[in-house]
């Protein structure tokens, strides 16, 4: 039993290599159109041009792997008219096919693009912590697929006791909203919740 | 074309004929590759199913410069999930080699719609793609009678094997270097072929280097000893994406930012991954002007006298006046160059390179204070600073910077080079000798088809010969993609290539109808490696050596053989089959290969079965990370480096007279000291006002320079898109996104925006290996940056100036 699942991101190691959304995509066979877990790029910064010909800038980028937070307080759960979308025994948000009618509500709700339209089923399908292999005591597949480790799933309260709580840094959303089984270390290029500074630079891939 | 019935082929790498038609349910039109709906062992997202009935230890063998290991897991003979190096607790030294997103997406490389399945000959013009489906009789028979022909012809030196590293890693497989494969081997037996030299990765540095340093390969401390740096410099060097394996050297930087405190300043026209999380400082700089910004560090150096003169004065030569090799005239010392008393008159102040490399003045003048200081301080380069027209010196100039400082031989310091790695002695592929001794430029070879025997030794840089004997008449391409896709100007070299009056046969064995393929006169399908038996041993990192035992995953696909039965069967149809073979068969080599491994790494387990079974041997580094030149500089006199000074050559009298005897094109240099040297194409070229904008091509998560270019799950998450900085987009009313059309005097190519401020304005980067897709007026479709480079060489290495081109984009 697990009492409150949580994902832990360092900053500091993520280099956006993209890895866990692979392995995701293998373990769960996803089609063309769905990912359950995404690399968002934020980055941001001008550039001025000197008469000699030289610059200065104060350019900054940065990644964040986001898949499903399994929130405390999930706006897909709240949003589904079918009760499909539910928090299980152990903290995992999840879909229940038999009930769910692919009214694609939880989609629009989730501000983190957690539930993924699954179009040749017409239901809704979202990252389920590798349930199975949380069974066999194994990791989810994209954290024990991380090159460089900057991945973490365990308890929530474990993870905070190591880390602190949240800090929610751009693009995010206030983490009031969800609370989010979230959390991370900030890195030097993090921007503060709520920052203009950047912009999402792939947002044809998330 | 109508598709044929599936064919019993009664020979090694026959196809069952049920497996067949399970994989071939969905072929359709040309036999070359299936359409849409190949079979790709998928099963529903949410089925109880059990994903397999075993799991079985691979690898990744491509060039990136790691090596990873795979678990694939198989039912009914079909792979249906990737996971990688489970093992143990990671714990550092001993820790998971976990694969990046390349080797994880391997179940869709293996099972890609396309992928060849039989042998086939060219049908219509060379280079249009068109194939006919023939057996593997014909194929061989075809292909031993060419190559008998053109030998008897043409000679030996006629027969070139292209540079290929499509599967780099392996041992019995292996495609790179080209003169340790199974094709080699084959030629070996039948009185050799046409050596190269040089790789497309790293030809300017691996020959200017050893001219400061007097060895063959630099060596540079490992990148797990920054533990002990105060500051660690990377020129043009992105291990984020260039090495990126979890078991690597990227995975050594965060462990080593874990438990140590150096600062790391990451120098590159584009803020990189490596830049964005390991770094502390990104400093832009305009592309192939390392060499200036580094003459003004070493300005700032000298001027305020923050060199290590003890260091300088024990063990290098050419500094100043008082330490010149005889003979040559006075001025020519480093220290004239760089206070403007030599040739050129100029000081290399920080106002002068500012308005060059584009790094303001201030900015340079803390730079050089900041590395002087720091002791230890790493510096390295990558691979791109020297992948220049002038890339020989911008990578002798980046080893001056630990040279003045005394960075050289001491732990936590380095040579300027690319880091080491620690590894574990393997068996080879055992294959014979080259009866053959002359060599080219390995990015000479469309040279050598067009103009071969007017090539020479002081003009083209052909070694072991005055002249060439031949022109290339015979091309072996096996796991390669420089025929077209990596080599460059793709329009011209397609030209030289469809003219089969010049180059006169054409093999490519492959896994895929890549853009090479589409110019074989004889397509031969080979096996992945995960449908053989093969050892990885060559795994790259600081601290850990390893060797992953790859087991045959599943049976060969459709009607593909390793390269060993391919090459076996050539060498029988010309007589030298004994002597390829030696009596074993592929299997029997495997076996005899880890054995003779055994007597080097005597704790391997007894057996291959259960070396199979444990998948990967690590072995940790007992000691501290070592340090080369370490002895030499405790005591030059009695440990000297292989320079004819036996200290580092600051200026190297053996370059000088090169470049005094060589015939070098109009602005070429090779000069004794590493010199700021502006080229064509470079920053100050008059080209500028038609092509305003310089293009590099960076390495890209998406695949290993080609490999994996065709995989779609890649293709999703990391899309091919053309970096441009928000200003030069703004100017041209670009917008993130859109198709846009990057072109020169060389060709076009259209490919989509990606509009960032992560990108120095002035500067474009299309990141190499897409697959080249010309359309009807030859643009191209595929995103591929060599439609845009020149096959003009860089002077000494003559090796491939990829990073140097002028170009314009436009909205498309």
């Amino acid at each position: 039993m697990i009492k409150r699942p949580a994902f832990y991101i360092d900053m500091d190691a993520c280099t956006g290599c993209k890895t866990c959304m692979i392995a995701c995509i293998d373990k769960n066979d996803l089609p063309d159109n769905v990912l359950f877990r995404r690399v968002t790029e934020y980055a941001g910064g001008d550039w001025v041009r000197k008469s000699d010909g030289t610059y200065e800038q104060d350019v900054f980028a940065y990644y964040l792997s986001i898949s499903c937070n399994h929130c405390e307080n999930p706006i897909c759960v709240r949003s589904c008219p079918t009760q499909a979308m539910h928090k299980d025994e152990n903290g995992i948000v999840s879909v229940d096919h038999n009930k769910c009618v692919g009214c694609r509500y939880c989609e629009w709700g989730c501000p983190y693009s957690a539930p993924q339209y699954l179009s040749e089923k017409g239901k809704m399908g979202k990252c389920d912590l590798c349930r199975d292999y949380l069974a066999e005591g194994k990791e989810p597949a994209c954290v024990s697929a991380c090159p460089l480790r900057a991945l973490e799933f365990g308890e929530y309260e474990d993870l905070v006791a190591k880390y602190g709580k949240l800090q929610v840094v751009a693009p995010l959303p206030d983490s009031s909203i969800t609370l989010p089984n979230l959390l991370l270390t900030p890195n030097r290029n993090a921007q503060p919740a709520g920052s203009r500074a950047g912009k999402i630079r792939n947002p044809e891939e998330v | 074309m109508k598709e044929k019935e599936a064919e019993q082929v009664d020979a090694k790498g026959s196809v069952k004929r049920r497996s067949f038609l399970k994989w071939s349910a969905a072929l359709g039109g040309v036999a070359a590759v299936s359409g849409a709906g190949m079979f790709y062992g998928l099963r529903p997202v949410e089925s109880d199913e059990p994903v397999s009935d075993k799991v079985v230890w691979t690898s990744c063998n491509v060039n990136c410069g790691s090596r990873c290991a795979l678990r694939a897991h198989v039912k009914d003979g079909v792979v249906t999930r990737i996971e990688t190096d489970d093992k143990g607790d990671d714990a550092y030294g001993n820790h998971q080699v976990r694969a990046c997103l390349r080797g994880r997406s391997m179940r869709h490389r293996i099972y890609a719609p396309d992928r060849l399945k039989y042998p086939m000959k060219r049908v219509g013009k060379r280079g249009e793609g068109k194939f006919k489906r023939i057996s593997w009789d014909e194929a061989l028979d075809g292909v031993a009678k060419s190559l008998g022909d053109t030998i008897n012809k043409w000679g030996n030196e006629s027969v070139y094997l292209n540079y290929g590293t499509g599967n780099l890693g392996a041992v019995l497989s292996k495609s790179w270097p080209t003169g340790s494969t199974p094709v080699a081997r084959l030629m070996n037996t039948l009185g050799g072929y046409l050596n190269q030299y040089g790789t497309y990765s790293d030809a300017q540095i691996d020959m200017a280097l050893p001219y400061t340093f007097g060895d063959g390969w630099v060596r540079g401390n490992t990148l797990s000893d920054i533990v002990n740096s105060k500051l660690v410099v990377l020129f043009g060097n992105n291990p984020a994406v260039t090495r990126m394996s979890g078991g690597g050297l990227v995975h050594d930087i965060t462990q080593a930012r874990k438990n140590g405190y150096a600062k790391i300043i990451v120098i590159d026209p584009r803020f990189t991954d490596t830049a964005t999380t390991l770094a502390d400082e990104w400093i832009p700089v305009k592309p192939g002007t390392d060499a200036a910004l580094i003459c003004a560090l070493a300005y700032v150096m000298i001027t305020e006298d923050i060199v290590d003169h003890d260091f300088i004065k024990r063990c290098t030569v050419g500094y100043d006046e008082e330490s010149m090799p005889e003979g040559v005239p006075a001025g020519n010392s480093y220290k004239s160059y760089i206070l403007g008393k030599g040739k050129d008159g100029q000081p290399k102040t920080p106002e002068w390179a500012a308005k060059i490399t584009g790094v303001p003045a201030r900015r340079i003048v803390q730079l050089a204070r900041e590395i002087a200081q720091a002791k230890p301080c790493y510096i390295s380069q990558g691979w791109a600073v020297q992948r220049q027209a002038n890339g020989e010196q911008n990578c002798r100039a980046v080893s001056m910077l630990p040279i003045l400082t005394g960075n050289v031989g001491v732990q936590g310091g380095n040579t300027g080079a690319r880091e080491s790695g620690y590894g574990v002695p393997f068996a080879k592929f055992p294959v014979l000798e080259n009866p053959v001794k002359t060599a080219i430029s390995c990015f000479m070879w469309t040279d050598a088809i067009e103009r071969g025997t007017e090539m020479t030794d002081l003009k083209d840089g052909v070694k072991g010969r005055k002249k060439l004997k031949a022109p290339i008449k015979f091309i072996w391409n096996y796991a390669g993609n420089c025929l077209i896709n990596q080599h460059s100007d793709c329009n011209r070299t397609s030209e030289i290539l469809a003219d089969d009056s010049k180059c006169e046969t054409i093999v490519v064995i492959d896994n895929f109808m890549t853009p090479s393929a589409k110019f074989a006169d004889y397509l031969l399908p080979a096996t992945t490696n995960l449908e053989e038996d093969d050892f990885a041993p060559q795994g790259f990192a600081s601290e850990m050596g390893y060797v992953i035992f790859a087991e045959k995953v599943i049976e060969p696909l459709f009607e593909s053989r390793t390269i060993y039965d391919i090459c076996a069967g050539v060498a029988e149809r010309l007589g030298a089959g004994k002597k390829y073979t030696e009596g074993r068969t592929r299997e029997q080599w495997v076996e005899y290969i880890y054995l003779q491994s055994r007597n080097k790494l005597p704790d391997l387990p007894p057996t291959l079965g259960e070396a199979f079974k444990m998948g990967i041997y690590k072995s940790k580094n007992p000691g501290l990370p070592p340090v080369p030149y370490k002895k030499f500089r405790e005591d030059p006199e009695n440990n000297p480096v292989k320079s004819p000074s036996g200290k580092l050559e600051i200026f190297s009298k053996r370059l000088w007279e090169i470049g005094k005897t060589w015939e070098l094109p109009e602005g070429d240099v090779i000069s004794g000291l590493p010199e700021y040297v502006p080229t064509w194409e470079g920053v100050s070229d008059p080209l500028k006002k038609k092509y305003p904008l310089q293009l590099i091509g960076h390495h890209y998560k998406q695949r290993t320079h080609s490999t994996y270019g065709n995989v779609d799950w890649l293709k999703k998450v990391a899309p091919q898109e053309l970096w441009i900085n928000t200003i030069d987009a703004a100017e041209r009313g670009i917008a993130h996104g859109d198709e846009v059309k990057v072109f020169n005097n060389r060709g076009a190519v259209i490919v989509k925006a990606k509009v960032t401020p992560r990108m120095m304005p002035g500067v474009l980067s299309l990141p190499e290996g897409a697959w080249y897709t010309p359309g009807a007026n030859g643009t191209d479709k595929g995103g591929c940056v060599n439609v845009l480079t020149t096959l003009r060489t860089s002077p000494l290495a003559k090796g491939n100036p990829q990073h140097t081109n002028l170009v314009q984009v436009e909205k498309a």
